[in-house]
């Protein structure tokens, strides 16, 4: 019997191997992971105790810490929290963190490696790890002008500074407070909370980056520069543009806006195409150049990527594998196309700076607990998605949108604005889907923006008449 | 004169020594941890400190004196690791208790009585229970007579809970008896008697149960009719199963009577079919039985169920990670964040505040334990002790195996206790029991009841001393 209780022996050895390498996956691999996820309360409440670092829109903090005197020693604040929400996020002892406070949540806690001399000093003096400092790219102007423009619609604005990809504003409507998600009474965060979640206009959606809507008439920018990079196609090539277009191999008929033709004889340049947005001649383009440089020229713009900014933006859509009639369809930003605020900003700003799509970022400093900089994030460049004489023509193209065409509603004086109105449709259930794309001023664009109202109450919905303004107010408020 | 004395015996060293100066650092082990849970909370120095390790210190020292009295060769190794593994359950409850009480003041709810005095009155009573059985049981084999009467009486036990007005179900397994405002788990006594019980009749039908009647595949099949036993303890698991919704004690039963019926008969044959009986039985109770379905499901992805059915794993999970390798620290992580946190998931309150490092050292005291109790079923020489010792220790070894693996995920959790750490007065009785049968049948293994020869003086005659 001894041979079996050793051969016994053996099968509890390896069993007791099969929970010290569970063990060991779950405490050193996984560990990281499940700290950070956002259910886990346990990092929240050790660091109630601890001072947490600011959030900074330049110079002043939108998130911070501050002393209670109580059992939880600090309590988070944000100044202009419904402003701030979409960057910041909330921090929460019962729901975790969003937002910046949980990508960044190592610098905020003072535990990220950069802190690695101060940490080492902090240990032998045994003192707690102090957070550090996020200084994020937010233009508070272009903020406060964005948010006062969604007052009472669903939407969001995103602004990009074309040259770097810096994030100069990122809005939602509705918001949420994040204060009373971070305040110390559970039973207000949970109250708050679930009418948060119950709401069907989604204040706790990330709108900016993850919202995905149909990006309309927008899209044609795109269709413009994939024409534009075939060399068959320039500001002056003349397109067929009649009332109604036959989608290919199908027998429905797209429409334009206002049911009439283009232009004389139903032909139109595509300079003017644009200008009046007309889509029997986009379609006709889309199909001319076909779903795959469609798809090319999206993706160089970011289509069909997720960008961690470091918040995670959703991965905007230029649908796989088309037909002739959705190719038709997607060339004026309907089918499956998808693209969120972010994404449309991003195209403009490509289109403004010279061509080249730059990584978008909402981090532009690190700093340590003495405010010392520990790093900075520097532009980095996505794709070459034009040339520069394509995005030059195209410029000028988005210039004369705004000036004889459909987007007046941009004009600012004594600047010139580039910019391309959009109406989506998405289902027959809900209202059309509004959006502006614009930069200014168009020579060397210091802001690129993206305006897209989802509900708005009004009846006339139009790009031009809901979105635009918001745009240029954006704008002025960075170029002032 | 002296050294012209013939020396007839060359006494085999007891190591007794060497257990008084384990179970010595054992206890200090206990007042510093008690004190860094104190300091670290900012409770201070705990008020009673003194008198609780005083208590445990003479526990500790009374259990010695009787195995150097009654049990004087025992294996040196299996009281202080058990003494240790008690101290570290006591540490941690005291450290819940403190985590629970500092809660209460939080949210300004009464505060909570704390479980560390009710489980250090649960060690003397588990003490006491150990010197009987070290004083009464003065050779293991004459427990074999009472084989049938331990079945019997582990098998009522089993089924206790059942029965009207004394059983009570908890958290929804039916696995408390209640008489008076004294409640216990039978099952803890249970599993002792059956292994007791198994022990002695598989001794005895190991011969038959043996026997070949079939080939098949290079292995010898018992006939159909030896089954029955088998089939006897599969009914019995599944009536655990399936009356008491107790999955741990239903799986311990079954593993400890297959492994046990393998070592007896040393055919390999009934491990298979005990497999295939496992099998069945667990298809059949994931297929009828929602609870057993439940388990499962939660097992596969907890996070689906985070709120709800999973909280506790996905809890347990987060305190491992919080954990990480070095732990978090006595005191300084969230015990209370994992309902249970002082039964059946103490592990995870382990791995928290001790990190991984903690957690291989609790394994390893876990498996020195086993291995010095299958050390023991090696190398006692009658077959009952044998089998006895191997089946305490696999017991040990199966359920901390099923309840760590539950808390951490490598299997579906089922609810059994923690051996010596988790609180809980059955438990901690029922294993200190079964290290005081290790300890009494050691005694017998390592005794030298031959004395060695001088081999100077050929003439001195070979005593037997039993």
């Amino acid at each position: 019997m001894s041979r079996q209780i050793r051969r016994i022996g053996v099968v509890l050895a390896l069993m007791l191997v099969a929970l010290l390498v569970n063990i060991t996956i779950i405490q050193v691999v996984l560990a990281r992971d499940y700290r950070e996820r956002p259910g886990n309360q346990r990092l929240l409440l050790a660091e109630y105790d601890r001072e947490r670092g600011p959030i900074l829109v330049g110079a002043n903090p939108v998130a911070k810490s501050v002393e209670t005197g109580n059992t939880l020693r600090y309590l988070r604040t944000y100044d202009d929290g419904p402003l701030y929400a979409p960057i910041t996020g909330f921090y929460s002892l019962i729901y975790g963190a969003t937002g910046l406070e949980r990508t960044e949540n190592r610098v905020l806690t003072g535990k990220s490696d950069l802190f690695f001399v101060d940490r080492m000093s902090q240990l032998f003096a045994g003192r707690q790890p102090v957070g550090g400092a996020v200084t994020t790219t937010i233009d508070a102007a272009a903020q406060v002008a964005a948010f006062k423009g969604l007052q009472g619609k669903v939407g969001a604005v995103v602004a990009i500074e074309p040259a770097t990809g810096r994030i100069l504003a990122s809005v939602q409507s509705p918001s949420f407070d994040p204060n009373l998600l971070t305040s110390q009474d559970p039973e207000t965060i949970r109250a708050y909370y679930e009418e948060l979640k119950d709401d069907p206009t989604k204040p706790l959606l990330n709108r900016p980056i993850v919202a995905l809507n149909p990006p309309g008439s927008t899209f044609k920018l795109v269709t413009a520069a994939a024409a534009l990079a075939s060399g068959l196609y320039t500001a002056d090539s003349i397109l067929p543009g009649p009332a109604t277009y036959r989608l290919p191999l199908s027998t429905s008929e797209l429409k334009n806006w206002n049911r009439r033709e283009c232009g004389p004889d139903g032909k139109v340049t595509l300079e003017q195409a644009l200008a009046i947005s007309c889509n029997t001649a986009f379609a006709w383009l889309g199909v001319q150049l076909g779903d795959e440089a469609l798809r090319r020229q999206a993706q160089l713009m970011g289509f069909d990527k997720s960008f961690q900014i470091p918040l995670k933006a959703a991965t905007s859509r230029f649908p796989d594998e088309l037909d002739a009639p959705q190719t038709a369809l997607s060339a004026i930003g309907q089918f499956d196309v998808r693209a969120t605020a972010l994404q449309m900003a991003m195209v403009g700003a490509a289109i403004g700076n010279n061509g080249v799509t730059m990584e978008p970022y909402l981090v532009q400093e690190v700093r340590g607990p003495d405010l010392a900089i520990l790093q900075t994030t520097e532009p980095t460049q996505f794709e070459t998605a034009m040339t520069p004489l394509n995005a030059a023509q195209l410029t000028e193209m988005m210039v004369n949108v705004v000036e004889n065409g459909t987007g007046s509603n941009a004009q600012i004086s004594g600047v010139r604005v580039a910019g391309k109105t959009g109406t989506a449709e998405t289902d027959n259930e809900r209202p059309a889907v509004a959006w502006f794309v614009a930069f200014a001023p168009a020579q060397s664009p210091r802001v690129a923006v993206a305006v897209v109202i989802e509900e708005s109450g009004a009846t006339e919905i139009s790009g031009n008449g809901l979105a635009a303004p918001i745009a240029r107010e954006v704008m002025k408020a960075v170029l002032r | 004169m002296s050294g012209s004395e013939p020396q007839t015996v060359r006494r085999q060293p007891s190591r007794r020594g060497a257990e008084l100066l384990l179970l010595i650092c054992a206890w200090a082990l206990g007042v510093l941890g008690t004190l860094q849970v104190g300091w670290s909370t900012g409770e201070g120095t705990p008020s009673r400190l003194w008198i609780t390790v005083a208590v445990v210190g003479v526990l500790a020292l009374a259990m010695h004196l009787v195995v150097r009295w009654k049990a004087r060769y025992a294996d040196p190794i299996l009281l202080p690791v058990a003494t240790l593994l008690t101290i570290l359950g006591l540490v941690m409850i005291y450290r819940i208790d403190v985590a629970a009480a500092q809660r209460a003041e939080r949210n300004s709810a009464p505060e909570p009585t704390p479980d560390v005095y009710a489980q250090l009155t649960w060690f003397a009573i588990a003490v006491v229970l150990f010197l009987a059985v070290l004083i009464l049981v003065q050779d293991h084999r004459r427990l074999q007579r009472y084989t049938y009467s331990f079945g019997l009486l582990g098998l009522i036990l089993l089924v206790l809970p059942l029965a009207p007005i004394i059983g009570t179900t908890v958290n929804g397994a039916t696995l408390w008896v209640r008489i008076g405002g004294f409640s216990f788990q039978p099952a803890e006594a249970a599993k002792i008697l059956l292994t007791l019980f198994f022990a002695g009749y598989l001794v005895v039908k190991r011969d038959s149960l043996a026997l070949v009647r079939t080939k098949f595949l290079g292995l010898g099949f018992p006939q159909v009719r030896d089954l029955g036993p088998l089939v006897i303890a599969w009914a019995v698991s599944l009536g655990v199963l399936v009356f008491e919704r107790d999955l741990g004690t239903s799986l311990l039963f079954f593993g400890l009577f297959i492994t046990m019926l393998y070592i007896a008969t040393q055919r390999r044959s009934w491990l298979i079919i005990g497999s295939l009986f496992f099998a069945i039985g667990a298809y059949l109770a994931y297929q009828l039985f929602e609870h057993v379905h439940n388990r499962v499901t939660v097992w596969l992805d907890p996070w689906a169920y985070a709120d709800t059915t999973g909280y506790q794993i996905v809890q347990s999970l987060y305190g491992f990670a919080n954990g990480g390798i070095m732990g978090a620290g006595l005191g300084q992580g969230f015990p209370t964040f994992v309902p249970f946190a002082n039964t059946d998931f103490i592990v995870a309150a382990i791995g928290e505040e001790l990190g991984l490092a903690g957690m291989f050292a609790l394994l390893m005291l876990y498996a020195v334990l086993i291995e010095r109790g299958l050390r023991t079923a090696v190398s006692v020489r009658d077959s009952f002790g044998q089998l006895l010792a191997a089946g305490l220790s696999i017991t040990l070894a199966l359920q901390v195996f099923v309840i760590i693996g539950g808390v951490t995920r490598l299997i579906p959790l089922t609810g059994l206790t923690t051996p010596f750490l988790s609180y809980g007065g059955s438990s901690l009785v029922a294993n200190w029991v079964i290290v005081a049968l290790l300890i009494r049948i050691s005694d017998r293994a390592r005794r030298p009841d031959v004395q060695q020869l001088d081999i100077d003086d050929a003439l001195t005659q070979v005593v037997r001393r039993v």
